[in-house]
């Protein structure tokens, strides 16, 4: 309550009347600081589990640190170096902006075309509204080892579907570009309704006597889509583009579990599909127990994320400058 | 005005004060329990404890035991148990130790209790020498983990594909068929002709470690490390052998491809799609419980091509951690004692690594009616005794996991034999620097 009173400026004075000094002392303390100490708890639990393990894993990666072992030997910056050398794991980025790539961008323009649909008039709306965000309901592993089977090599029902086309099985865990869209495929059925509904939220604010007045100029509902939804939708998108690249930066289960069987945290036998973040395990435990190298990848990775959610605004900001003075027009 | 803001105030420290609180009522210790104390042990695969338990429980009233991980693979096993031990919170009273990581966790020995100071010499006469010693630090000053199994090798194999292949079903005649590894494949080729619509192996990787340590055990007594711990993948005639004789499996089709452990391998199994398995005594159990109950009586038990070998086998070890050593070393030493080995051969099909469980009648006269009966006491306890162990050194996990890789991307056609072998050389050189 405090801080709202705050933000706002009182538009008339109130009435003041005589008080204690004590008694106006603690008002001005309270109306101060208890905003600071209402928000303070969750500052206090980000120290704890988000502050304290950054810091402490960078302090690790400075070291030559065997998870079991009991004297890591502080090394500088010697794991980075080596990381930026070695060959594995500049390939485990590519496979994830690949990755992320083939999920996001399709993941994203069906977002919207489901939102625009779902923004019309339609016979149980809200039916059909929930139904999108069921995949989101369901548990990432159950996901991931579901559609592990589905693009099974021999037993798997997409080649078998394939088959009946006549296209020649596909490795789907063995081939790298294969891998990839399959890795999208779970990615998107599960993201895609999630996303929708967000654009959908933002669609809603957008005013009715916009899309009136464009109707009465002519405008077809193509035009109106692109004209007035995708630029008021602007700040939604950006948003959800960062939701998106930090979470597909980070995949993980779902193509860890999309490999089973031994050392599937290699993401096939040449790497194929294995991701930063599985890099990181697998460096940090088993079979290497390098936790002093698995954390510098975790770093890195950090940097990754910040670089690529850095483009992102950038690029969208360009985009977006033409479409901003259309919408307000 | 004054007091509600007093109030507030006095909220908002209660606010505060919570939520510190709630962060760091985590770090206190879990009330004392009164009753029965819980030991917990932490296991991979099948280790066939069930019925030792109810029997070990029956006569320690106090004590209860859960056992966690049962059927999980190494892969997911190995990573827990180190994470445990690294945070010094998490693992079991109890943990299953597999040969080949033991050799990481006796290099940090500190995380175990040394059964030495419990007793455990005295019983140094329950078990083969060799296994025995592997439980040792090399300074011999620790014992780690009490010897559970062995691995002696042998050849599963599905006699209705044999029949329907021509071939013949007798485990004695089958035997026969491949005394060496090429006979083997020469077996597999006329399998393969007569188009059973499965194939004559599961998959390269397996089999290739089969002959490793077979190959290995014979000659030089270790594989991808010599005993003085250097890397000798490229310089090793065990390690090329065994590459060799798979490329020459893998190079007449009869692999089915199907990378070990995985959810397609353990379909094969369900689909009737491979004909033999290479099989250590433990992998018995494996094989019951991924083919099921509609394949009983339909496999059967013949001998390895070439002599011998071990592959695998576990240990059991007390963690310093555990709040209840004393305890934990009773049942750690009851399940290792002949008796509780025999218990567990007879669940499971780990083949005991005690001489006295082995020479008992329970283990030579005993046969398992999922493999036709087969007496697999016999066929896997005959050569325990002589089983010559293969020496691991301190990143044999990780070295055998590259060259094992490489021998998959040439099984599925990624590379040839060549580009496969300088992989292999490579990426285990690189693993074990690391």
């Amino acid at each position: 309550m405090a801080v709202q009173l705050d933000a706002r400026p009182p538009v008339v004075p109130a009435p003041r009347h005589a008080r204690s000094p004590r008694g106006s002392r603690l008002t001005r303390f309270d109306t101060r600081f208890s905003p600071y100490l209402y928000i303070a708890p969750f500052f206090l639990l980000f120290a704890v589990f988000g502050i304290y393990p950054l810091v402490y894993t960078f302090w690790v990666s400075l070291h030559d640190w065997d998870l079991l072992g009991t004297n890591p030997t502080f090394i500088g910056g010697q794991n980075y170096s080596q990381l930026m050398a070695d060959p594995d794991f500049w390939h485990s980025v590519v496979n994830t902006l690949g990755i992320f790539v083939l999920s996001t961008v399709p993941q994203l323009l069906l977002a919207l075309w489901l939102a625009n649909l779902l923004n019309r008039q339609l016979r149980a709306r809200t039916g059909w509204r929930m139904a999108v965000l069921v995949p989101n309901v369901t548990s990432t592993a159950a996901v991931a080892i579901v559609f592990g089977v589905l693009f099974g090599r021999e037993f798997g029902m997409i080649n078998w579907m394939l088959d009946l086309v006549g296209i020649d099985a596909i490795n789907w865990k063995s081939n790298r570009i294969a891998s990839w869209v399959a890795i999208s495929t779970m990615v998107d059925w599960r993201w895609t309704g999630y996303n929708a509904l967000i654009f959908l939220a933002a669609m809603q604010a957008i005013p009715r006597d916009l899309y009136e007045s464009a109707s009465i100029d002519g405008a077809s509902r193509a035009r109106q889509f692109w004209s007035i939804t995708v630029p008021l939708l602007k700040p939604t998108i950006i948003f959800a583009v960062i939701i998106s690249t930090i979470g597909g930066l980070q995949l993980f289960t779902e193509p860890r579990l999309f490999h089973s069987g031994t050392n599937a945290i290699r993401g096939g036998p040449l790497r194929e599909s294995q991701t930063v973040t599985m890099y990181m395990f697998e460096n940090a435990f088993a079979p290497h127990y390098n936790f002093g190298y698995g954390s510098a990848v975790a770093w890195l990775l950090f940097a990754l994320i910040a670089i690529v959610a850095a483009i992102n605004v950038l690029v969208l900001r360009r985009l977006g400058g033409g479409g901003r003075k259309e919408g307000t027009r | 005005m004054g007091t509600f803001s007093r109030r507030r105030l006095a909220a908002v420290a209660l606010v505060a004060t919570t939520a510190l609180l709630g962060t760091t009522a985590c770090g206190g210790d879990e009330a004392a329990e009164d009753g029965p104390i819980t030991l917990t042990v932490d296991v991979f695969g099948q280790f066939g404890y069930d019925e030792l338990y109810k029997e070990y429980m029956a006569s320690h009233p106090d004590v209860k035991i859960v056992e966690r991980g049962t059927g999980s693979n190494l892969d997911e096993y190995s990573p827990k148990l180190t994470q445990w031990l690294a945070a010094g919170k998490g693992a079991g009273d109890v943990v299953a130790i597999e040969e080949g990581l033991l050799v990481e966790y006796k290099a940090n020995p500190q995380n175990f209790v040394n059964l030495l100071d419990h007793g455990a010499a005295d019983l140094k006469g329950n078990f083969l020498e060799w296994k025995w010693n592997q439980g040792l630090t090399a300074d011999g000053k620790q014992l780690i983990g009490l010897g559970t199994d062995v691995g002696g090798i042998a050849m599963c194999y599905r006699k209705d594909l044999f029949a329907k292949a021509g071939l013949p079903t007798e485990r004695d005649e089958v035997s026969k068929l491949w005394p060496t590894w090429q006979d083997y494949i020469k077996v597999g080729e006329q399998f393969k002709a007569k188009n059973t619509g499965a194939s004559f192996l599961d998959g390269a990787t397996n089999t290739f470690n089969t002959i490793l340590l077979q190959t290995a055990g014979n000659s030089t007594g270790y594989s991808y490390y010599d005993t003085s711990d250097n890397l000798v993948v490229d310089s090793n005639p065990a390690v090329k052998q065994a590459y060799d004789t798979t490329m020459d499996i893998i190079d007449s089709d009869l692999s089915g491809k199907y990378g070990s452990w995985s959810e397609e391998w353990v379909s094969a199994f369900k689909q009737s799609k491979f004909a033999t398995i290479a099989c250590p005594a433990w992998m018995t159990g494996v094989i019951e419980g991924n083919a099921g109950a509609a394949a009983k009586g339909k496999w059967d038990v013949a001998d390895i091509p070439g002599d011998g070998g071990n592959w695998g086998g576990s240990f059991l070890a007390v963690p310093k951690q555990s709040k209840h050593q004393a305890e934990a070393i009773e049942l750690a030493k009851f399940l290792t004692s002949a008796k509780g080995q025999i218990g567990a051969f007879k669940a499971k099909g780990p083949l005991p690594s005690s001489p006295q469980a082995l020479d008992d009648p329970a283990i030579a006269d005993s046969t398992n009616a999922y493999f036709a009966d087969a007496p697999v006491g016999k066929i896997f306890g005959t050569g325990a005794k002589s089983l010559k162990p293969v020496y691991m050194g301190p990143k044999n996990q990780a070295v055998r996991t590259e060259v094992e890789n490489a021998v998959r991307t040439v099984e599925l056609g990624q590379r040839n034999p060549e580009q496969g072998w300088t992989d292999a050389v490579n990426n285990a050189k690189k693993a074990a620097a690391k």
